[in-house]
């Protein structure tokens, strides 16, 4: 049996409560009769054979490449960069989809008899992997092989001789990336496709790029005319990055790109329900749902985090493809769009979410409220194509706790962005302007970047800048079941129940409104017509 | 006429200073124009006397009127007719130079009204300037006559002010006349009693040095500032002494006064002094003004004038804020209160009518008599005043006054006594515990409260009688001066207290203006302005060169070298034997924490020991890992911002640790200078020696002085973070202290001088361990050599495992 499409449910009387996603934890919800329910699309069945569809991939490219075997040469410098610890999430049950690719890789680069190999974590401005992160993500062999030997390296955007320039667009974008790659005879690029903003240009054009080179596309502007950011055709964060992808490869850097792309398994046996429709759910998930919902009522905060940060998703391949980066990820697209693309008819006039614990930039450490904005405005938001889910004007309602809270290894510089930057103002454009300069440049953060685990200090600001588009488009954001302060920090409006928040949004959108709300994680994308 | 009786003489005044003082001098300049004043003023510890006639009497806003009827002249005018000398009545002769004594030749009317009003006053001081000063002041005047005037200029007139309680210990009629012809007082021989007063003075001083009183003072200056450094404990110690034996001249004096059946040292001495009075004046004309109890101003300058807190005041105060929940005294009891203006009123018809004869005439100056004010009328009054127009506490709630039953003084004092003892032992309990932040705030707050009802107790003891006196001040000879005068003149200077309206004065007058002067909160709400921290945050964080001083543990971190040590250390173990070391550094933990708080350079030496043999290279890179996992997990984002904001506006950071150099190494970026411990190296190994000893208690602050004056600064433009009192002498020395997350005795020392605290917490939502040890998972062969190995628990840091 093929795994059924996603499914968009009109809430009727008879229609169980709605499970919301409420940080580490859940809320079960009454949506108003006539609301909405999009769910994702079941999981593709996996690939049967992932080494055998590795290796055939890197012997059958795509595109303008020669296959990988080609293309190794002993005395060659070969560079394996891969996509860092914010991919994919929740991290995956060993193996990590980059393990097996570069295992390929490198079994194909020994047979060719390549002796200066290096392996380099494509951080961009992202904190650096401890350890554990960068072992789980390769596997020991190969953490073993290279990490004693200082042969696995991560991208350090701060390091002077560590980037080199290679030009300007013809839009007079800066493109600078790392060193090492650029002089690189090969560089392979190892991506994880989560959603259909990954990949493509934007695997070396930012993830080995500098600050210089990355302020370019991470901007209000160019973020509020990415409509939406998961559409690659209509996303100048997108457009830019192929502008710089291209002079990238005009510049004489011959990249090898490697794309994969998951299906929706996203959750262990013990949480399947998750990952199910509620009226669907068998005896044995909705005990698990109010086993699992008592037992994390009763659990400290910072527990029911670690619980949760232990949990190794079952995400499995659904493809491999290899070679020239713009045909590769031509094919990866269309390989994200067949598992996650649900379609929606209409806007709503507002938008309801539960966000889950986890978000691609707090992998191991706490989701921060302005993470909670950005998973909220930025990511979740912005998983359309065509229109957002939304009316223009309406109201997003989003169900977090929103913990005054952050981890003081990894976010020093959102410490200070919340307590100076937000305290100020929460326009995106007059903090871009006052504020960035300074953030990014303070040789604190800087220093924190590079020899600790920090976010680089402008991270903050990206995170913003994510929910520009969705700020310019609402009336009005309302976070349910958050710590009040610390959304009205953020510019928002708190409300302790589900049923205050619609209450608050009909004085924006009028009696009675459509409700759309969206059921992820897993996360898809609503192809809203 | 007054005016014109007074035209064109010279009218000397002492005490001019002081409440009554202040209003004599304004009513004078004022009402009457053609005379001229001397002024004798104690020249101050900083302020000249001139000074401090400029300053503490001519801009008192008692001269408020009268600057704005002169206009522009005003300062002519004062200059033109107020002459300041300098003197003392404390000491013979006055302490006059040759010109004062020259200037003072020249008056024709000495008003002494200077002393020593608080009633609690030490005995000695109290004796020199209230019994002995009219006798000085007399002498001195006798003896000027002689040598300064000419022949036939006879002697000028002394009015000496005293108090109407010098005959108060006796039911009944307490009439004009002497105290030595009292039949109801025992009077002493003035002199000896002098004698006994000086000598209990130097008494007590003897018995302040007994060893055992000096340990104890010691003691309790140690548990006041805690490891806070030889030189300041010694200070405080000598400051302890000192109020030590003046707390015995209190007790002796109130106990000596009582004795004699005076309620308190202020009545007792100023009774002495009209007997020394008489007893020296010689053929000195003398005219006594005794008022009762002088509060706010009736009509002149204005309604409700008033300066300082007198005696009244506190205790209204402390109702109206809720503190005083009982007061004793009989509801028909008479509280004898005079508004000031009477009393100058009194004084210049006085000055005006010359002396009576050859004895001295004494004017009483009280409302018992003819206009009497029951006590139970003010308490009803005050009551209904302050339920209609409250007072706000800190949240700007509304506080509710309590309702007095009057009952004894006895059982007042004992509950408030009771209650006192009480705080006392909890807040000693509890500042033994080593506490921070909230909890160290709450200590505080039991500290105020303690303080609270110390001092409800000694309102209590001190003013207890004076709403329990029987005696019934007459006026008849005052009102037979007053109902001299002519109509003009009474309008002018009324001193008839028959014309006070008693509810009026106190619901339109004196309660307004009490309020008004005690600054308390009479709005509701929370206040919007920027408050006291935020603007000494301003003033710290401002653009002019600064020196700021850090320290690390508890400052701007919530780590110590324990923790460091043991991190480091558990780093390259077995899980098994980092359990063990864990739970051996728990168990010394208690005697740790004993020798760091006896010696902190003893314990550093002691504890680096553990280090010996630790492989350098490996030790520095695992620090960088440490930095994260544990410095930059345990910091405080508000202290780390507050370096960086120093540094953005120009100022030079220093860092003052005891940990050691690779452990603090991460944080160079946010510091111009480091001054942090070192461990000798032989061989790649560490050897356990600190060669470079960081510096403790008052090196830092030598340090911190020499540091800023290298950059050209002086103390002024320095600032001292720090959590606890063996920093006391950094944190003195700095222009602007901040005590941050204090400990209990730190944060008592820090509110005390109105330093800006700072409750920095570390970040919620960072990783927590509970017991500082590395979570690095091993390595199989690791883990098995770590197993195999029998390394003694204190090696865990050499290479060997």
């Amino acid at each position: 049996m093929s795994p059924r499409p996603g499914f968009v449910l009109e809430v009727d009387r008879s229609t169980p409560a709605t499970m919301f996603w409420h940080g580490e934890g859940f809320r079960l919800e009454r949506l108003p009769v006539g609301s909405r329910v999009v769910y994702p699309p079941e999981p593709l069945a996996a690939l049967a054979d992932p080494e055998a569809a590795i290796r055939d991939a890197l012997e059958h490219p795509v595109g303008d490449s020669e296959p990988l075997s080609a293309l190794l040469r002993p005395g060659m410098r070969l560079t394996i960069a891969f996509d860092d610890v914010s991919l994919p999430l929740p991290p995956m049950r060993p193996p990590d989809a980059r393990q097996r690719v570069i295992e390929a890789v490198l079994d194909a680069a020994a047979t060719a008899g390549v002796d200066d190999v290096v392996l380099i974590a494509a951080l961009a401005l992202h904190r650096r992997m401890t350890d554990d992160e960068l072992r789980h993500a390769l596997g020991s062999r190969v953490f073993d092989a290279f990490a004693p030997h200082g042969l696995l390296l991560q991208h350090d955007a701060e390091d002077p001789s560590g980037v080199v320039h290679l030009g300007m667009t013809d839009q007079g974008e800066d493109v600078e990336i790392n060193r090492r790659a650029a002089e690189s005879d090969l560089l392979v690029y190892v991506n994880i496709n989560l959603v259909a903003m990954d990949g493509g240009h934007k695997s070396v054009a930012t993830g080995l790029a500098s600050y210089k080179s990355i302020r370019h596309h991470h901007n209000v502007k160019t973020m509020q005319q990415s409509r939406s950011f998961m559409d690659r055709h209509r996303s100048e964060l997108h457009t830019s990055n192929w502008r710089m992808g291209r002079l990238i490869a005009d510049a004489g850097v011959k990249v090898f790109q490697i794309e994969t792309t998951l299906n929706l398994d996203t959750f262990p046996s013990q949480f399947k329900f998750l990952q199910k429709r509620e009226w669907e759910w068998s005896l044995k998930d909705r005990a698990g749902f109010q086993a699992t919902r008592a037992a994390l009522d009763r659990t400290p905060p910072a527990m029911a985090r670690q619980i949760f940060s232990s949990i190794r998703s079952p995400h499995a391949l659904t493809s491999v493809q290899a070679g020239e980066v713009e045909a590769v990820h031509d094919l990866t697209l269309g390989n994200v769009h067949r598992q996650q693309l649900v379609e929606v008819s209409g806007q709503a006039d507002v938008l309801t979410m539960g966000l889950p614990y986890i978000c691609p930039y707090n992998v191991n450490s706490i989701m921060n409220p302005i993470l909670v904005a950005c998973l909220g405005l930025g990511y979740f938001f912005n998983l359309y194509r065509g229109r957002p889910l939304v009316r223009e004007g309406g109201v997003c309602i989003i169900s977090h706790p929103t913990p005054w809270a952050f981890n003081p290894v990894h976010h020093p510089s959102y410490i200070d962005f919340f307590e100076q930057v937000l305290a100020e103002t929460s326009d995106p454009l007059e903090i871009e302007a006052k504020y960035e300069q300074s953030f990014a440049t303070d040789p604190w953060y800087v220093h924190l970047y590079r020899t600790s685990h920090a976010y680089h200090g402008v991270h903050p600001f990206y995170m913003w800048y994510w929910c520009a588009h969705a700020l310019q488009h609402l009336g009005q954001v309302i976070i349910v079941g958050g710590d009040r302060a610390a959304v009205r920090r953020l510019g928002f409006k708190p409300a302790s129940s589900l049923a205050d928040a619609l209450e608050m949004a009909e004085d924006v959108v009028g009696r009675d409104p459509s409700i759309t709300h969206l059921h992820a994680p897993p996360l898809f994308l609503a192809d809203v017509t | 006429m007054i005016a014109a009786a007074l035209a064109g003489k010279r009218i000397a005044i002492t005490g001019a200073t002081g409440f009554l003082g202040t209003a004599l001098v304004e009513r004078l300049l004022r009402c009457v124009p053609d005379c001229e004043l001397v002024l004798l003023v104690r020249p101050g510890r900083r302020l000249s006397a001139a000074e401090r006639t400029a300053r503490e009497i001519v801009r008192n806003d008692c001269f408020d009127r009268l600057r704005g009827e002169l206009g522009d002249h005003f300062s002519a005018e004062i200059a033109r007719r107020v002459t300041t000398i300098a003197g003392d009545v404390g000491t013979d002769g006055l302490g006059l130079d040759d010109e004062g004594r020259a200037v003072l030749a020249t008056c024709d009317i000495v008003v002494h009204s200077a002393a020593t009003v608080s009633f609690d006053a030490p005995l000695d001081g109290a004796v020199e300037v209230n019994l002995l000063g009219p006798s000085r002041v007399a002498r001195a005047l006798v003896d000027l006559a002689a040598t300064h005037r000419p022949a036939g200029a006879g002697l000028p007139h002394l009015v000496g002010v005293s108090t109407a309680y010098v005959n108060s210990g006796h039911h009944g009629d307490a009439g004009e006349e002497l105290v030595t012809e009292s039949r109801y007082l025992a009077l002493p021989d003035w002199r000896s009693e002098v004698d006994a007063a000086r000598r209990a003075r130097s008494d007590a001083d003897a018995r302040s040095r007994d060893p055992e009183r000096l340990a104890e003072l010691r003691k309790a200056a140690r548990h006041e500032l805690g490891a806070a450094g030889t030189a300041l404990l010694a200070e405080r110690t000598e400051r302890l002494r000192d109020e030590w034996v003046d707390a015995q001249l209190v007790v002796l004096g109130r106990a000596r006064a009582q004795a004699l059946g005076w309620p308190d040292a202020y009545a007792y001495t100023k009774s002495l002094g009209e007997m020394a009075l008489a007893d020296s004046r010689g053929a000195l004309p003398v005219s006594i003004v005794r008022p009762s109890i002088v509060e706010s101003a009736l009509a002149e300058p204005r309604p409700g004038w008033i300066r300082g807190f007198r005696m009244a005041e506190p205790v209204i105060i402390s109702y109206a804020r809720g503190l005083l929940k009982q007061f004793p005294g009989v509801p028909e009891g008479i509280v004898d209160v005079i508004p000031v203006d009477l009393v100058t009123a009194a004084i210049i018809a006085v000055c005006a009518h010359g002396p009576d004869g050859e004895r001295p005439a004494i004017y009483q100056i009280a409302s018992g008599v003819r206009n009497p004010f029951r006590y139970g009328t003010l308490v009803d009054l005050c009551e209904a005043w302050f339920t209609e127009r409250p007072l706000y506490d800190t949240k700007g709630q509304p506080i509710v006054v309590p309702t007095w039953s009057f009952p004894g003084r006895g059982k007042v004092q004992g509950e408030l006594r009771r209650a006192a003892k009480g705080l006392r032992a909890v807040e000693r309990a509890v500042s033994m515990l080593p506490v921070r932040g909230d909890l160290a705030d709450r200590v505080t707050g039991l500290e105020e409260r303690r303080q609270l009802a110390e001092r409800a107790l000694g309102y209590v003891e001190l003013y207890g009688s004076y709403t329990e006196t029987e005696a019934r001040f007459r006026v008849d000879r005052t009102i037979a001066l007053y109902e001299s005068l002519d109509e003009v003149d009474r309008k002018a200077f009324c001193f008839d207290p028959a014309v006070v309206d008693w509810e009026r004065y106190v619901t339109e007058v004196h309660l307004p203006s009490v309020v008004e002067h005690a600054r308390v909160r009479t709005s509701p709400g929370r206040r919007v302005s920027a408050s006291r921290e935020d603007r000494a945050r301003k003033a710290i964080l401002t653009s002019e060169p600064r020196c700021a001083v850090f320290d690390l543990e508890q400052t701007l971190v919530n780590s110590n070298v324990v923790e460091s040590y043991a991190w480091l250390a558990t780093r390259h173990i077995s899980p098994l034997r980092r359990a063990k070391l864990s739970i051996e550094l728990v168990a010394e933990g208690p005697r740790l924490l004993a020798v760091d708080r006896r010696d902190r350079s003893d314990f550093l030496r002691s504890f680096y020991r553990r280090y010996a043999g630790a492989p350098v290279e490996r030790t520095r890179q695992d620090a960088w890992e440490l930095f994260s996992d544990l410095i930059l997990t345990r910091s405080f984002p508000d202290g780390l911002r507050r370096v960086r904001e120093h540094r953005a506006l120009g100022h030079r950071t220093l860092l003052i640790t005891g940990a050691l150099d690779f452990v603090v190494a991460p944080l160079a970026p946010l510091f111009d200078e480091i001054v942090c411990a070192r461990l000798g190296i032989r061989d790649g190994a560490f050897t356990g020696e600190m060669v470079a000893t960081p510096p403790t208690g008052e090196a830092r602050a030598i340090l911190m002085e020499r540091w800023a004056a290298s950059f050209g600064l002086a103390k002024d433009a320095t600032v001292a973070y720090a959590d606890s009192t063996s920093d006391l002498p950094m944190l003195e020395a700095a222009g602007h202290p901040v005590a941050v997350n204090p400990e209990a005795k730190l944060a008592a020392v820090a509110r005390k001088r109105g330093w800006l605290v700072e409750q920095w917490a570390p970040a919620r939502g960072g990783p927590r361990h509970r017991i500082a040890v590395s979570t690095r998972p091993l390595g199989a062969r690791t883990a098995l050599a770590a197993l195999t190995a029998s390394v003694p628990g204190a090696r865990e840091l050499d290479g060997r495992a």
